[in-house]
């Protein structure tokens, strides 16, 4: 009986096997293996030892694009999370269109990254874009944000706050789920808004803000799409920009527009040490502001 | 007091939902003017057109690319799901040794970030021949995703065992058992996957970029990123052939997200899905 329910388990699972086999296992272990070669997919890979590995420590732009998606994460992380907390709390306390307003939060989430990279060229464009025709309003003379190097990066941060409908969603569904009766008596000992959001709601929810941020944060780290889009690609001579360059950017361009099949591959394993170490501090760092009920686990 | 809270809330969400949607609406009006007041920020265009809308389709093979991106879309979505689901009931319903493992095993794998095998499975499929068709940009969904099977089980997990074992007593093999009796039951689980795939597989560049070569092949991102290149950078500055083609590269998953958007609003909820 438990061979019978045990060979009926794994029919269900063999297309996962299969694929974890084929897809996963194996392009691991290739892919270490690869790491130690000079591959360009035309020749045999030739096995060169640690040298990738040495080259990624004195290749400048290794070093140029750790720094530009560091900055881009520790950027972006934080002020995502706010703008979507508070937005979550105005449509928390809301009482009517709630529905209306979180659609309008949501729908720019389901742009495709390419037209957001596009939209982020038209938007940020120096002269004739609409933040800066905005800011000429207030009399602001606005950056070429699209072109200095020093703003493309602020520019990138504020395109996607555009996209922060999921953390709404999420953040919205964690404070739906606060009881009621700790803001009642809340109001009772005289506490105002302020203090409640930042005594009761911000703890009570702060699981939800912890995996945001991680989540966020290893999302970031590989970053790749709207800013391929806007500041990469063939012929692209107008807006081509160092600033831009995120590291999967990087790997891309090595391991399929220079065929350096065993250099991206050192690339990649970098990255996979560079996103585990930065996840674990987060995880050290911020375990002891989050609020589990029932005690921490 | 409370009615002057209340009137601050809601300008403070107009502003912002205007904010959110304006980009939009800027696109869509650009889309209707001519080349030379694109960028004249009017919400109205002074002078009408569909001029670029006929442009694109004469400069871009659209429809083929539409076409593609569906073929690419569907087989996904509806690859991962079946497969996804099954893994899932596996996981579920049946008690095994080494389950606990194994699917630690399932949620390890998402650990994993994409550019670690990006590699080496590039390599395979061109070890097939495959590279340049569309192929490897859904086939892999035959195996089943994590995330989807994490979702799947979670749901299965819910479901109260009766039903099952009366199919059981009835004579329903296991096969049966979870086509006629689990599916059915978590048809919810099953939209979100069929719809979350649907998303991803429509939006992706990254793949598209690696593995496909000619034009006619293109899917739509990867066809509105050519055409960035050629009339956005290329020196020959068409910026409105490259709005309209965002357009219509975008409203196919404005339309997606109005048809599900209780099942998106949800799933995004209860499983934390960054998308």
């Amino acid at each position: 009986m438990r061979f019978v329910e045990t060979r009926a388990a794994l029919l269900f699972i063999s297309p996962w096997i299969l694929g974890f086999l084929i897809f996963t296992a194996w392009p691991v272990i290739n892919s270490a293996y690869l790491s130690l070669t000079d591959y360009d997919v035309i020749n045999d890979p030739s096995f060169v030892g640690f040298d990738n590995y040495k080259t990624l420590f004195e290749d400048p732009k290794v070093g140029l694009a750790l720094r530009n998606t560091f900055i881009f994460m520790v950027m972006s992380v934080p002020t995502q999370l706010v703008v979507s907390l508070g937005l979550a709390l105005l449509l928390n306390s809301a009482t009517r269109a709630t529905g209306f307003f979180r659609t309008a939060f949501f729908l720019p989430k389901m742009t495709p990254p390419v037209a957001v990279g596009i939209l982020l060229l038209m938007l940020f464009n120096g002269q004739s874009g609409l933040i800066n025709g905005f800011l000429g309003i207030f009399g602001i003379d606005g950056p070429a944000w699209t072109t200095d190097p020093n703003w493309v990066k602020p520019g990138l941060v504020l395109m996607s706050l555009w996209t922060v409908g999921s953390s709404v969603v999420i953040i919205l569904a964690a404070l739906r789920g606060v009881p009621q009766e700790l803001y009642d008596s809340a109001v009772v000992d005289g506490a105002g808004w302020w203090k409640r959001t930042l005594r009761i709601t911000v703890p009570m929810i702060s699981p939800t803000l912890f995996f945001l941020f991680i989540v966020d944060s290893i999302n970031a780290l590989q970053s790749f799409t709207e800013a391929y889009t806007a500041f990469f690609g063939s012929g692209n001579t107008t807006y081509s920009n160092d600033a831009a360059l995120f590291y999967a950017i990087y790997l891309f361009q090595q391991a399929f527009e220079f065929l350096h099949m065993g250099y991206a591959s050192a690339l990649a394993w970098l990255l996979f040490i560079v996103i585990m170490a930065i996840t674990v501090v987060q995880i050290l760092v911020t375990r002891r502001f989050v609020h589990y009920e029932g005690g921490n686990p | 007091m409370r009615r002057a809270r209340l009137i601050l809330t809601w300008t403070a969400l107009s502003a912002f939902a205007i904010a959110f949607i304006y980009p939009f609406v800027w696109l869509l009006s650009a889309s209707f003017k001519p080349r030379s007041e694109v960028f004249d920020h009017r919400l109205i265009p002074e002078t009408f057109t569909f001029d670029n809308y006929i442009q694109v389709w004469q400069e871009a093979p659209l429809a083929l690319w539409m076409l593609n991106t569906l073929f690419v879309t569907v087989l996904a979505a509806v690859a991962v799901t079946i497969t996804s689901a099954m893994v899932a009931w596996g996981f579920a319903y049946f008690r095994f040794p080494g389950r606990g493992a194994l699917f630690g095993v399932v949620l390890g794998t998402m650990m994993l970030p994409g550019a670690v095998t990006m590699i080496p499975v590039f390599l395979i499929w061109n070890s097939l021949g495959m590279v340049g068709t569309l192929t490897p940009l859904w086939a892999q969904n035959l195996f089943g995703s994590a995330f989807y099977i994490f979702l799947l089980r979670q749901f299965f997990l819910g479901l109260p065992r009766e039903p099952f074992e009366a199919a059981k007593i009835d004579g329903a093999n296991n096969w049966q058992i979870f086509t006629r009796v689990a599916l059915p039951l978590c048809k919810p689980a099953v939209v979100v996957t069929l719809l979350f795939e649907f998303q991803a597989a429509w939006t992706d560049l990254m793949r598209p970029l690696i593995y496909l070569r000619d034009s006619s092949t293109f899917t739509v991102p990867r066809g509105l990123k050519a055409l960035l290149d050629q009339f956005g950078f290329g020196g020959e500055w068409h910026w409105e052939i490259v709005m309209t083609a965002s357009v219509i590269t975008t409203i196919p998953m404005i339309i997606l997200f109005f048809l599900g958007q209780k099942h998106f609003v949800k799933g995004i909820a209860t499983t934390g899905s960054k998308g």
